[in-house]
């Protein structure tokens, strides 16, 4: 790997103030497991790492039945996979951190990293976005909150300035009579990317759909939401007619490409099988 | 400017001075003089490079060295009782023939450990699930995961005759 200077803050305010020093060429480092693979295969420049591992706090999972989880930005991806309260109470996002890469992997990676890889593909950010998590932001001019249904803006950007530190999550807890899932479409069972990625997190209300979120990962320049598709559902009794018609609804809302891993037409025609199949996984759940 | 780290491997405190940048699996096969971790990939997808850092199953070519200062590391040659007693891993690997080339061999014997440490009895579904972050080219795996499931039996019993 090509030189870098290393340092180790030991207060927020430290490490902003050296992403501030060094307004093109830091770079945060929380799990380094996409960071220290950018830098040596030179598709990311940095003449700095600025690691936030020192930083008190920052590693606690925290989960109460009212207020929900609040996970701060070095928790790694193993830890929520073991957390016994994520796999009860946010099944999509426990299964979206069992299928990224391997257990070593995930023992470093965090879901902040995750998060601000921004990658249209990572696994966790349409469970996140369909739970109505919460990104909390430390920078220059304070502290702020931002939906992460509002972080992403494209392919590895994100809403951060440059300085700006993502310090954790809030994730509201689920109401009763809720059920979620995630669905990763891959070619092979592990160590994959997703071809496509859905997230279901539903409410029931009796019989009928109270509340719904459905969000696609890989089939556009960020995660989305699929509104449309949603509409479809909410205030109805879930039939599998109209979950059928919801699935057709995501399809025609999804914008994806054609690349290495999967045509367009693929993808678009997966969006609608596992749409269906999260959904259904979703219903159980919530009965 | 190189720094210097003080860690923990195998057992012995070490001081040693690396380049910030430098990675925890170079660091090993280089300042250590460690090379039974392997190099296959360099990005995290081998598992080749498997160690238990403080615990934990980690790829060492994702780790800095600069980060495991007062940490605790243990590696492949760590694995055995005594240059003559070899862990029943090993020796299941060689009476089952988990081993050809072998260069993936001590990412996986590693990454065993780390398994049997957190679940001693693992079904077949949960040993190819620990594993699925390292790749063997020769092998097929079968034999690999015989030998871990006949090692979990063995550690088991012995277990029990200590009880009993
Ligand atoms: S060398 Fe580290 S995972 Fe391949
Ligand atoms: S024995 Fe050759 S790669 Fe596994």
């Amino acid at each position: 790997m090509k030189r870098v200077d290393y340092h180790e803050p030991t207060t927020l305010e430290e490490a902003v103030q050296l992403m501030t020093r060094y307004p093109d060429t830091a770079s945060f480092f929380a799990g380094g497991t996409d960071l220290l693979v950018e830098l040596r295969e030179q598709t990311r420049r940095a003449d700095h790492v600025v690691n936030l591992k020192r930083i008190p706090d920052l590693g606690m999972l925290t989960f109460d039945p009212r207020a929900g989880v609040h996970c701060g930005a070095l928790v790694t991806v193993r830890t929520l996979e073991n957390a016994p309260f994520i796999r009860a109470h946010y099944a999509g996002l426990w299964q979206a951190a069992r299928e990224l890469a391997s257990i070593p992997v995930r023992e470093r990676a965090t879901l902040a990293g995750n998060v601000c890889r921004a990658s249209p593909s990572a696994d966790t950010l349409p469970p996140l976005i369909a739970d109505q998590a919460v990104a909390h932001v430390y920078g220059p001019a304070g502290r702020r909150d931002v939906t992460l249904e509002d972080f992403f803006l494209g392919p590895g950007r994100t809403v951060l300035s440059h300085e700006e530190v993502l310090t954790g999550f809030s994730i509201p807890a689920p109401e009763p009579g809720t059920g979620k899932s995630y669905i990763k479409h891959g070619r092979r069972k592990a160590m994959e990317l997703a071809t496509v990625g859905v997230a279901v997190t539903l409410t029931l209300d009796g019989d009928s759909v109270r509340d719904l979120r459905i969000v696609l990962g890989a089939v556009a320049p960020t995660p989305i939401r699929a509104p449309e598709a949603e509409q479809v559902l909410i205030g109805k009794r879930p039939e599998p007619a109209l979950i059928e018609q919801a699935a057709e609804a995501a399809i025609a809302g999804s914008r994806p490409i054609s690349d290495v891993r999967s045509s367009a037409d693929y993808r678009r025609r997966m969006v609608g099988v596992q749409t269906r199949r999260a959904l259904q996984q979703a219903l159980e759940a919530a009965r | 400017m190189k720094r210097m780290i003080t860690v923990t491997i195998n057992g012995e405190e070490q001081e040693l001075a690396v380049e910030p940048y430098r990675s925890l699996l170079d660091t090993l096969r280089v300042e250590a003089g460690l090379t039974g971790s392997k190099k296959g990939c360099n990005v995290g997808d081998c598992g080749a490079c498997t160690v238990i850092l403080d615990g934990r199953p980690v790829n060492s070519c994702l780790v800095l060295a600069a980060e495991v200062d007062n940490c605790d590391v243990r590696t492949i040659e760590g694995l055995q009782h005594a240059p003559d007693r070899v862990h029943a891993l090993q020796d299941n690997f060689m009476q089952y023939g988990a081993a050809q080339c072998g260069f993936c061999t001590p990412g996986i014997l590693i990454m065993g450990k780390a398994l049997l440490d957190e679940n001693p009895d693992p079904t077949e579904d949960e040993i190819r699930f620990a594993l699925a972050g390292n790749i063997c080219r020769c092998t097929g795996y079968t034999k690999i995961i015989e030998a871990i499931r006949h090692t979990a039996r063995q550690l088991a019993e012995e277990r029990q005759g200590v009880e009993s």
